[in-house]
């Protein structure tokens, strides 16, 4: 199932995210699924996350689909190039994968393999541009396909409290016009940006998810403000964490934390898309506490 | 050594809007420059009145030098509403930043052939992609400004303006939009989407 016919049906679209493993083993991150995540619409499979190496997204893929679950394809452009790229996507096609999160990648030197060339023939953009010309049934040097060419529900992202927010929004645009037909946000804890963020992203028509992050600590919080883009912890966020050390320990104010934001932003998108980074198990609860 | 060539004439064409000053540079020995093929171009933009006044001149990526040169057609710059330049993309880069409030466009592509590279300052850097951005980009190269050589916009990599990649390094993309949004031109992040030609570029053609 794509899950654009969702969005086309109104329906508010709870996505999440999972890592395969740095391994060969995927019951682990099946169960997990199953347990936490069947309630959900679709979860997202990372490809190679943060550049750190581990087993491809789209095996994982197939597996959660085998169980039942419906999986969201990530593909990057650091590790690929177009050859690859479109090979890609014609065999998830073939596999019955037919989500996609189209997105640039971080760069090689932020992972565990920092020697690793960085690919970048695509980007985000004309991995999206690719895709469509792959569903026309054309590739990217303007070869026919052989019979009936894929189809995709082909998603992007998008940071809407980067420092950098205006060119966020141009980048936005570059990827609607190239054919992102949905969005999904990196974590926002900051409703009224969020909120400013949508004011100017719905001109352009496409849903859009609202990224969230479970804090876990006041020390994530922090460490996520120093290192990761796009992220700001407010101080009294951080501080609700600190001040109730058992609390934190146990997840409840985080979850507390992040089910307000879903409650905040509701009115403005048209779905959520959960970053449990390891904190599966909690989902259900936030979902709840959220009311969704 | 490297290698520029005029752009398509109708490209070059569309990126005068109103009158131009053009600049040309006849550079280091480093550079084949297609003097006959820009001297004809040039003619038909003067012959349609198009043209407020020219330089030709060499090592426009030394700033200093290129401020002297400039000095007595302050007036003819001022007059004009893009700045055309006919050198490599250091050469452009280097008139863009000096006139970072003006449009100032590359009528060439850079390609690169073995041997030893013009000389170029630190500052600004042309890795010979063999199809210039520049136009693009408010005259702030995208191949060596972004870690990443990104050409269709932002990754979602940039904390405060610096990129993910080197935190002392200025994100490109974000000075690529301010450059933009400085001279009223962010309707080029419009533009279709880029595809790279890599069998132009440096590393593959070599
Ligand atoms: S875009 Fe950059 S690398 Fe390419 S020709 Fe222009 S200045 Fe050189
Ligand atoms: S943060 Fe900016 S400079 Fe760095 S890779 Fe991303 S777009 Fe390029």
């Amino acid at each position: 199932m794509r899950i654009t016919e969702l969005f086309d049906n109104g329906e508010f679209v709870v996505t999440a995210e999972v890592g395969p493993p740095k391994g060969i083993h995927v019951d682990h991150l099946v169960e997990e699924a199953k347990t936490y995540l069947s309630g959900i619409t679709a979860c997202n499979v990372t490809d190679n996350q943060s550049s750190v190496m581990r087993m491809g997204s789209l095996p994982a893929c197939v597996a959660l689909k085998n169980a039942g679950l419906t999986p969201i394809l990530q593909l990057t452009c650091r590790d690929r190039n177009r050859i690859a790229l479109q090979s890609e996507l014609l065999g998830a096609a073939a596999l019955g994968i037919d989500n996609i999160l189209c997105l640039t990648g971080d760069h090689t030197k932020m992972g565990d393999h920092p020697g690793a060339k960085p690919v970048f023939d695509l980007d985000s953009v004309s991995l999206l541009h690719t895709a469509c010309q792959l569903e026309k049934g054309v590739d990217l040097g303007g070869n026919p396909l052989v019979g009936e060419p894929p189809k995709f529900a082909k998603g992007a992202v998008v940071s809407p409290c980067s420092d950098s927010v205006d060119a966020q929004l141009a980048k936005m645009e570059r990827k609607v016009m190239a054919g992102a037909e949905y969005f999904q946000t990196q974590a926002v804890f900051d409703s009224e940006k969020f909120i400013k963020f949508m004011e100017q992203a719905k001109q352009f028509g496409k849903p859009v998810q609202l990224g969230v992050i479970i804090p876990k600590s006041a020390g994530m919080a922090k460490f996520m403000n120093r290192n990761v883009a796009g992220v700001h912890v407010p101080q009294e966020m951080i501080d609700a964490l600190a001040a109730d050390k058992e609390k934190a320990k146990l997840g409840i104010t985080g979850v507390e934390i992040a089910a307000k934001i879903i409650k905040e932003c509701k009115p403005y998108c048209q779905g959520v898309h959960i970053m449990a980074l390891g904190w599966e198990a909690k989902v259900p609860q936030l979902l709840e506490l959220a009311g969704i | 050594m490297l290698i520029t060539e005029l752009k398509a004439k109708e490209t070059i064409l569309s990126l005068v809007e109103g009158k131009a000053f053009i600049i040309n540079c006849h550079g280091c020995r480093e550079i084949r420059f297609p003097e006959k093929e820009a001297d004809a171009l040039q003619q038909e933009l003067m012959a349609a009145g198009k043209v407020t006044g020219s330089i030709t001149t060499d090592y426009i990526c030394n700033p200093e030098n290129l401020k002297l040169r400039l000095e007595k057609h302050a007036a003819a710059i001022e007059a004009a509403d893009t700045v055309l330049v006919f050198s490599c993309g250091v050469g452009v880069q280097t008139v863009a930043e000096m006139f970072s409030g003006k449009r100032v466009c590359a009528a060439c592509d850079t390609y690169a052939l073995p041997g030893f590279q013009g000389v170029t300052p630190l500052e600004y850097d042309c890795k010979q992609c063999g199809e210039c951005y520049l136009n693009l980009t408010g005259g702030i190269c995208p191949i060596t400004a972004c870690s990443k050589s990104l050409v269709n916009g932002q990754c979602g990599g940039s904390k405060n303006g610096k990129c993910e990649v080197d935190p002392d390094m200025d994100c490109g993309w974000e000075r690529i939009y301010q450059r933009l949004k400085k001279i009223g031109r962010l309707d080029v992040l419009k533009c279709p989407v880029q595809v790279r030609n890599y069998a132009t570029d440096d590393e593959v053609s070599k």
